[in-house]
Parts: structure tokens; sequence; C-alpha cells
């Protein structure tokens, strides 16, 4: 694993900021009650303050597959958006990128899986059926100068099959990047990676995307979420994703966790001195005002310790 | 490198129910603690022999001595904060104790009534006559990486704490972060200044997931050469220091990480989620432990 203190110096010689990329859109999703659009630009406002640079906004899907998201138009519209900030939004295909760009969004991500029946049963098709689908979405999107950032789900489990080989992940992240995503997010869909197969899996992957370009998504189920991602420091990757207040729970293990909550990651970044440019406080308060608008306790374990310090 | 092995101290019995408002009945100890003996665990510290008046979850500490299942291999320590405790651990059947210091004045004042030399002192007696009798002591030290009253300490009086444990005769010296506020940063800095005193062979961390730390500490641990972690099955044992929130790292979650990592344990994962569903039942509580939740709804 190497010698910690000189990992942690490589990771701030070569990036002094790590990006985070709350991922508002996913936990958002897990909720049953329909979130009102002013409550959603609310929090991405909230969010904008924060010193976050990066800002997942919503999802171009159809309404049909996910209610939840039914506004995405109105909420691109709708937030203000501030300087150096970027807020990305997900387009399974080439419609959803129209609308996207339509609705006046910047930046885009499309949504692969390293897991064969993962992506048939999450977005009806074949893995190269929907690359070929990517494939359309990132050729649209060069013309227009959009960047694109890729995510590859399962890539430490699959709860349909179980194990997933770093090999199949490396496959579909080399395969994303050399279709023009400018970053390849790694995604713990369900939790079960530990530092030892983040280990390996990125062992796997640096080899075909340089580690510059890669970004961690853990999810927290188990409770491996923040080791992992001191793994994936550790070997070099400085983006990580995470989730405000860690709301959105898994969908494979009803009641159980799943995001990583933004302000846990932020504690563990800020203690070993690491640079991210965001107030946490801000986060600690942005988290407060979702989870009563929800009417849900918080996922953070600082939040809540904060809440609670005698 | 990390280790190929790890020790888990199991202080669920112990440190986890005495942070538990719930009395539990003596029965349900026993059970709890021989449930935990069976999941393979090497270590498990089953009470403490301070007065009932402090800690009456503690009070029927002679029956749980003498009413659980020993299992050979297996060590039972007790904690003993004096020699009165000591020889009564001794009488009810302990052939293992253990003593607690601090690395903060202010919260050896609060905590124990005394300062940290006194306690030191006062534990020399226990020490003598433990060597006496042949009983191995471990030794405690609270506050390693931060202070409910002090805040931040230094890792030097960390270092000069543990040293002094470890030279009256402590054969392991367990570092504790109280309140759950160390990150990966301030562990390492902390277990530098401590292993240039103590050797790392004989050095155990103890973390709390108050800030959600505890994972990421214990793996910068073993990073840096330790080989034992303390746990509590269930996650059991709050924060006494910021209400409702949590204290002890599981112990399911700790497995899950070392057996993620190839590291061996001895510890049977699913033997061990029985003990913490047990414990939970009882007194009537939701684990703390996330492999725990996952797992039962999958």
């Amino acid at each position: 694993m190497g010698n910690v203190p000189t990992t942690v110096k490589h990771c701030l010689s070569y990036r002094q900021i790590i990006e985070e990329y709350p991922w508002f859109r996913s936990w958002l999703q897990e909720e049953k009650e329909i979130v009102p659009t002013r409550v959603k630009i609310q929090l991405i406002d909230m969010l904008s303050t924060t010193g976050l640079s990066v800002i997942e906004a919503t999802s171009f899907v159809s309404s049909k597959w996910v209610p939840q998201m039914a506004d995405h138009a109105d909420v691109v519209k709708g937030i203000q958006r501030v300087p150096h900030v970027r807020y990305p939004v997900l387009t399974p295909n080439i419609q959803g990128f129209q609308d996207a760009v339509a609705a006046g969004a910047t930046e885009v991500a499309v949504f692969g899986s390293a897991s064969e029946t993962f992506s048939r049963r999450n977005i009806n098709c074949s893995i190269s059926e929907s690359m070929l689908r990517f494939e359309e979405v990132i050729s649209a999107a060069k013309d227009r100068q959009i960047p694109v950032r890729g995510y590859v789900s399962c890539a430490l489990g699959c709860p349909h099959e179980g194990r997933i080989e770093p090999s199949q992940v490396a496959e579909v992240a080399k395969k994303l990047y050399e279709m023009g995503c400018y970053e390849i997010s790694l995604g713990d869909t369900i939790g079960v990676g530990t530092p030892g197969s983040m280990f390996k899996l990125l062992q796997k992957v640096m080899n075909d995307v340089p580690i510059s370009a890669l970004a961690v998504h853990c999810h927290d189920t188990y409770g491996q979420a923040l080791p992992n991602i001191l793994t994936a420091l550790q070997m070099g990757v400085s983006v990580v994703d995470s989730a405000v207040a860690g709301l959105g729970g898994c969908p494979y293990a009803q009641g159980s966790s799943g995001n990583v909550s933004t302000e846990d990651v932020l504690y563990m970044l800020h203690g070993m001195g690491i640079g991210t440019g965001v107030n946490l406080d801000k986060v600690i308060e942005t988290g407060d005002f979702i989870c009563n608008a929800l009417g849900r306790r918080t996922n953070s374990k600082v939040a809540q310790a904060r809440n609670r310090t005698l | 490198a990390l280790p190929q092995t790890v020790k888990i101290v199991e202080v669920g019995p112990r440190d986890g129910l005495q942070n538990e408002k719930t009395i539990v009945p003596t029965e349900a100890k026993i059970n709890l603690i021989n449930m935990l003996s069976e999941s393979g665990l090497p270590v498990i510290e089953a009470t403490s022999f301070v007065s009932p008046k402090w800690v009456p979850q503690m009070a029927d500490q002679v029956e749980v001595m003498k009413g659980i299942r020993k299992k050979p291999g297996v060590s039972y320590p007790v904690l003993t904060p004096n020699l009165k405790g000591f020889q009564a651990a001794v009488s009810a059947g302990a052939s293992e104790v253990a003593i607690f210091g601090a690395a903060s004045e202010l919260f050896s004042k609060k905590n124990i009534n005394c300062s940290v030399e006194e306690s030191l002192q006062r534990f020399e007696e226990v020490m003598k006559a433990a060597k006496e009798a042949a009983v191995p002591v471990r030794g405690y030290v609270s506050c390693v990486v931060g202070c409910p009253y002090e805040g931040q300490v230094a890792p030097e009086k960390v270092a000069h704490v543990a040293k002094r444990l470890y030279s009256m005769g402590c054969y392991e010296i367990s570092l504790g972060d109280t309140i759950g506020v160390g990150t990966p940063g301030s562990m390492t800095k902390m277990l530098e200044a401590v292993t240039k005193e103590v050797p790392v062979s004989a050095l155990a961390v103890h973390c709390h997931d108050t800030y959600g730390q505890a994972l990421a500490n214990i793996l910068i641990a073993l990073q840096m050469g330790i080989s034992v972690v303390d746990s509590s099955v269930a996650g059991l044992g709050g924060c006494p220091y910021a209400q409702g929130a949590s204290g002890n790292v599981a112990t399911e979650d700790v497995v899950y990480m070392l057996h993620g990592l190839g590291i061996e344990t001895g510890v049977d994962l699913s033997k061990l989620m029985d003990a913490g569903a047990f414990i939970c039942r009882t007194i009537n509580r939701k684990t703390s432990s996330k492999v725990a939740q996952a797992t039962c709804k999958l």
C-alpha cells in the first residue's frame, strides 16, 4: 500500500484541490416522495456557496423511468450558476442529451456498467449496446465542445452477478475514456468493496486510464467507503464523489445506507491536510436544510456529532 | 506491508455495555460473552472491577467472571482501576487485567479524579501485585488524538504516557481515540511519536467512530505496523461526550475490512453477527454495524 505520508504528499503536489462531486442526483433518485422543484433548486444553490466545484444537478432520463427527475429542465433553468462551478447532468442517450442542451446544460455524464446483468436490468441493454448509445452522445457533445464524464457502475461487485473482475471494469473504463470521456468515475454500487479489492481494481484500471482521469464513487453500505477512498488517494486518485448528508439509500439492500456523506469525506481530507476549497460548516448547514425538507435524519456522522456535542 | 494477522480485542461486554443506558441482566452478559467466544475472537474484555457506585452496569462483575464459559486459548481481561479492584478481580478468577491512563490532564481529573502522574502511581501498585501473581496487564491511553476538554493533545504527551505504562510492565498499550475526532492525518503524527518510545508490536488502536473515521484510522495504523485492533460488537457503546452520537467502531465492520484485505483474524463473521443480533435484541437497540444492517436486508 505504500508509505502513507509520501503518498499523501504526492496527492498534494499533483492536485491541490480534491474535487468533490456531491451526488445529489443519485440520492434524490432514491427518495420515494417527489421533492418539489424549488427545494431541489435551493439545495443546489446552497451547495454552490460551499466551495464545491462540481454539482451533479439532475438527470435527463425519461420521467416514465425516474419520476423524481421529471423536472430536469426546470431545475437546470432555475439554478443560480456560480462562476467556476460546474453542473453536469446525466444523459443516457441522444434524446436526453438534446433535451439537456436545450435546457442550458454545459456538461453531461453517461453511465455504463461493468456487469452485463446490471446493464440489462438497469438500462435495458447490453454493455456493448450502451456503448453505442454513449458514442452518439459523446459525438454530439464533441461537436458542441461539451465535456462528458463517464461512470462505471458495479466496479467492485454486482447485486446480480456477485464478483466483478477488475479486467471487466478496466475494459469499460478504457472504452469510455477512448471514446472521449474526460474522466471516469468508478462506482462501488453496492458498497461491498474493501481496501483490498479497491487496490486491485485501481492497479488494473490504471494500466488503461491515466490516474489523473479517474475518480472513485464509493458507497458506504458496509461502512467501507472512507477506507476505500483513503486507499484510492494513496494510489494517486484525486477526485472523489460523495453526497451531502449521505442521503440516498441502497436500492439493493432495503434500509441500508448508500452514498458516502460529503461531510465525512471532507472531515477526513481536511484532517489529512488535503485542500478541497470546501467549507465544511456550510456543507453541514446544507445537509441540515435538505434533511429538514425531507423529514429525514442525516447519514453523516460528522453532522450527527456536531449537532450533539455537549 | 500490512500484517498477515490481526488480533481483535473485543470490548463490547465492557466498554460497549458500560456506555449503554439499559442495564443488561447478568444472564444476558454471560450469554453474549459465550457467543463471542464461539465466534473465534481471541480476546474478550469481560467486565470492570470499578465500584458499582460509579458504574452500575458493571455491578455484577463477580457473577459475570464466574459465570462465563472460558474457551481455551481465549483471554478475558478485566478493568482494574486500583489495587482493590485488582484483588477482587483475581479472587473472581480473572487471569488478565487492564489499567486505564489518559494523555490529557483535564480528562484524567474529570474521569478518575486525579492527575495523570497520580494515576500512574496508583497503577504501579497494581503492576506490582500483578507481577507477583503473574497476571499480564494491558495499558490503555485515552484521548490520544483529542480531548473533550483540552481539545488538541500533543503526540509527545501520548508517547510519554504510553512509555510509562510500557516501562511499568504493561505487555500491550491500547491507544484510544476517545471522542473519535482523529483522522489519518492526526493518527499518523501520534503513531510516529509513540512508536519512537514503544515497539509497534506492543501497540493497539482503539478507534471511535463518532466522526465516521474509525476504519480509515485503523487502516492507517495497520499500514504503520499495528496488528492489534479494539472494537465492539454491533458498535455498542455510544459517545458520552456527544449525546446520541456513535462511539465504538463495530467489530463486524472491522472484520469485514480485514478479511477483504486478506488479513486473518480467526473470527467467523456470521457467528459474530449472531452475537451482535442477540445483544441488540436484548437491549432493544438497533445495531450500529453497517455490515450487520446490510446483510440482514439483502
